[in-house]
């Protein structure tokens, strides 16, 4: 029987996480220089740091590879700790229902133009 | 499956500065899984206005808001120090144990002397 969490998606997991550990090992520290060299004391300097829209894709873009790596992370996690497989495949889902919706959440905070507040 | 010996007297265990690295990145890779949401839910209200904003400053005055800020502060750096430390690995550098202790040594170290530092700015 295939399982949906199972050794075979080993390669392609490890992988990702590989990848999205370089990219986050130069995004978090610039993201970070960024934010600490012009830390703002009040709202409207708060909302500058927010306008330029590349600071705010990537923020997103830093944010979802953050997502990935995270997800890779709890289910080995999981696969290591967790040997009910139902029990395993609930934590996993809830994993990424909090990993999506935090990425989501994070683009509408973002992007949204109907409020206008971070635009 | 065979039964194997479980042996969990966490004051008994000593583990070698590697083990201890790679406890804690685990640890602190759960920690920043956890703040991902937090830190989401405090950007949100933080752009909300003026208001949320100002709600979200006066968070840091809870007792309890320091202290958590400080332990991801460590988990952070640890966490990328350790990743590091792990990625050389990969790459076949630093594999021989004399190399292996010493870098796990210097991660440890590197995490809680940032840590101290940012608790001097945090509390100070």
């Amino acid at each position: 029987m295939k399982t949906a969490t199972g050794s075979h998606t080993g390669t392609g997991a490890w992988l990702m996480q590989r990848a999205t550990a370089l990219v986050l090992a130069a995004a978090l520290p610039g993201l970070m220089i960024h934010f600490l060299s012009a830390w703002p004391h009040d709202f409207s300097g708060w909302q500058a740091l927010f306008a330029p829209r590349w600071s705010r894709v990537l923020i997103w873009l830093t944010g979802a590879t953050l997502a990935l790596h995270a997800w890779v992370g709890m289910r080995d996690i999981f696969m290591d700790y967790v040997h009910s497989m139902a029990v395993r495949l609930a934590l996993v889902l809830a994993v990424m229902i909090t990993l999506a919706g935090s990425v989501v959440w994070l683009a509408a905070i973002l992007f949204d133009v109907t409020h206008g507040s971070a635009a | 499956m065979a039964k194997r010996p479980v042996y969990l007297d966490l004051f008994r265990i000593h583990l070698p500065p590697a083990g201890w690295v790679s406890v804690l990145h685990r640890i602190s890779g759960v920690l920043l899984f956890v703040a991902m949401p937090l830190g989401v839910w405090g950007l949100s209200v933080s752009l909300s206005g003026e208001d949320g904003f100002r709600r979200m400053a006066d968070c840091f005055s809870f007792p309890l808001a320091r202290p958590f800020l400080l332990l991801l502060i460590w988990a952070l750096v640890h966490h990328g120090l350790a990743g590091l430390r792990h990625l050389a690995l990969d790459a076949h550098w630093g594999v021989e144990p004399r190399r292996a202790r010493q870098t796990s040594v210097a991660v440890l170290l590197a995490s809680g002397l940032v840590a101290l530092f940012a608790a001097w700015r945090l509390f100070a």
